[in-house]
């Protein structure tokens, strides 16, 4: 059963089969190709945010590649689902999946951080299509997204509002005051993700300023809140799909993920937050990434 | 003003023309939403709220919040118009103002409301003297300090006519409404010749272009022609207007707020780089201690005498 009956995205849901084995699937292949194309772009950039791009691969292909309502011919239609990337600095994850559902030529994937390349290091949605506001700095991306969900809310339109947070974005304040309000106005039409992997730029959550109990904070806020293996596309799918059923309060995923997931030797390591590969390391991730595929 | 004041002008809060103008806005255009932080009453909005209540979104004391919602609510399809006291959208929500609002080109308008030191008596926390300088910093983000309520009105339809987002300082200190031509008309980026003098230049803003006029008065009479012009939109400023103000040889700039930065630095580097000419820049040098709105004016000569007094000094200085 699909999540969205009123489908328009003709184009995503061409090569998709209605069992939700078929749609994990083939998500679970646009989110390879999606790892392979990001560390391309980090390498050729000479920077980047691997391991949180990693983390954040399976989530962001399962919203691309099937969930989300919207139209690259028609980037800005009233009636689209937003998506919005509050953890701003994972950008390998948005590029590749707007290039994946042509919003614009894979091949500009190539400019990424480039001078004047409108794949800037931060989304930029006055540079590209298909991005809904400017985040960078953390702690914005939520706050946005609830007004978002009002606007909806107000015009009983039809679309959602998915909202993807790092877990240590989580220490903002401005993301609980909009979670507080989320849940006051039980914005039913607004799904957060937590890509809860544990890593926040220089160590650990839970040594840094602890987020657990991080479930009975969301609930204590007026939320429905779902855990899920945050790279299980079944398991993400069934979680999206399930928050589409008429709901009368915001639903969080907590998406409980691995940074750098993907490949061996980034995984969980905080120190690929940012950092480069070499040639060698490239070459063995590229590889794993394909055996993975092929497997 | 009292009947014992019969010389004075009627004053005006120019809150109630904000407000005015936004319910005008709303019974025509759905759109058309207001965001408060627990602000219905300083911001006036009871009555908006009353009339429109689902279009009246209260989010409670969180000013990020506030903001970042206003950016989600223009992402939706709305106007909204962002309504808190000016020291705390401005400050505590600086970030969501650049970054959701400014950088993201959403279009939303923020209201800054008893701005300037309105909140005298409760000290610098609650001063918003800061605000122009740092607003008029941030790209592609139009500022307009208004100077009575027909401006306020006035600003508040262009900037709902403006695609882009907005500051608008919307000051509580009574203020009468100024003399203007029969078809006046407010635009962004545009300023206002309310007299002509070749002298010095008076160049004004919110509420201290009622005193700049007074002044300007003032000096007639001891032969003195001042020049007065409402700046009211500071970002984008007027260049032309500095440049005709730069040709008297000697312009004032006077505001409700911080000289440095505000609308007194935005003349001094214009000046300083395409008119050199001698300026001096009336308004607060900083943090200030507790004091009636008044008294903290007077103190530091936000008055019309004192205005006169820099214009005098300035006149008197270019015979040397």
């Amino acid at each position: 059963m699909m999540g969205n009956p009123d489908m328009v995205d003709v184009a995503a849901s061409a090569d998709r089969r209605d069992s939700l084995a078929a749609r994990a699937e083939f998500v679970r292949e646009r989110a390879n190709w999606m790892r392979r194309r990001l560390l391309k772009m980090i390498v050729d950039a000479g920077q980047g945010h691997p391991g949180g791009d990693l983390s954040s691969a399976d989530i962001v292909a399962c919203l691309y590649f099937d969930i989300l309502r919207i139209d690259p011919k028609a980037p800005a239609a009233p009636g689209r689902d937003r998506f919005v990337l509050s953890k701003g600095h994972c950008t390998g994850v948005l590029y590749t999946a707007l290039a994946g559902r042509d919003f614009f030529p894979e091949a500009e994937l190539d400019t990424y951080l480039k001078p004047e390349s409108r794949l800037n290091g931060h989304p930029n949605r006055t540079y590209l299509p298909g991005i809904e506001t400017n985040t960078g700095p953390l702690g914005h991306g939520l706050p946005v997204g609830v007004g978002v969900a009002v606007a909806g809310q107000i015009d009983e339109a039809g679309y959602r509002v998915f909202v993807l947070t790092g877990d240590g974005e989580l220490q903002e304040g401005s993301m609980w005051e909009a979670a507080m309000f989320a849940g006051h106005r039980g914005l039913g039409n607004l799904t957060v993700i937590v890509d809860r992997n544990r890593l926040q730029q220089g160590a650990r959550t839970e040594e840094t300023n602890a987020l657990e109990p991080l479930a009975d904070k969301w609930r204590a806020f007026g939320w429905d809140v779902v855990e899920v293996d945050g790279h299980g596309h079944a398991a993400l799918l069934a979680a999206f799909d399930d928050a589409a059923a008429a709901r009368a309060r915001p639903r969080v995923i907590i998406a409980n993920t691995f940074k750098g997931q993907g490949v061996s030797f980034m995984r969980d390591q905080a120190g690929w937050h940012h950092g480069v590969p070499n040639a060698e390391q490239y070459a063995q991730a590229m590889a794993e990434l394909e055996a993975e595929m092929s497997r | 003003m009292s009947a014992a004041a019969p010389a004075a002008a009627a004053t005006f809060d120019c809150r109630d023309a904000y407000v005015r103008a936004v319910e005008e806005l709303a019974e025509g255009d759905d759109r058309i939403v207001a965001v408060v932080n627990d602000s219905v009453g300083s911001s006036k909005l009871g009555k908006f709220r009353d009339r429109f209540p689902a279009r009246l979104i209260n989010v409670g004391i969180a000013e990020q919040n506030m903001v970042g919602v206003g950016a989600g609510l223009a992402n939706g399809g709305k106007i909204p118009f962002v309504s808190a006291a000016s020291c705390f959208l401005s400050a505590r929500a600086l970030e969501q103002i650049k970054a959701d609002c400014a950088y993201s080109q959403q279009n939303v308008k923020l209201c800054g409301i008893s701005s300037g030191v309105a909140y005298g008596e409760l000290g610098a926390t609650h001063h918003s003297i800061e605000d122009v300088a740092w607003l008029r910093a941030i790209d592609k983000l139009t500022v307009i300090v208004p100077a009575d309520p027909w401006e306020t009105a006035a600003a508040v339809k262009a900037a709902a006519g403006h695609d882009g987002p907005v500051y608008i300082r919307i000051s509580r200190m009574p203020v009468p409404a100024l003399p203007r031509p029969e078809g006046a008309t407010f635009a962004i980026g545009k300023a206002e010749t309310l007299r002509d003098g070749g002298d010095v230049a008076i160049i004004a803003n919110g509420t201290l272009v009622h005193r700049a006029l007074d002044a300007a008065a003032a000096l007639a009479a001891e032969g003195i022609a001042a020049r007065v012009i409402n700046m009211a939109s500071v970002s984008p400023i007027d260049a032309e207007a500095i440049a005709a103000a730069a040709a008297t040889g000697a312009i004032v700039t006077a505001e409700e707020g911080l000289a440095a930065g505000g609308l007194g630095g935005a003349v001094a580097e214009y000046c300083a780089e395409h008119h050199p000419v001698r300026v001096k820049r009336l308004g607060f040098p900083g943090f200030l201690p507790t004091g009636s709105p008044a008294w903290l004016m007077e103190r530091h000569g936000l008055t019309a005498e004192g205005i006169a007094a820099a214009a005098r000094q300035l006149v008197s200085g270019k015979s040397r």
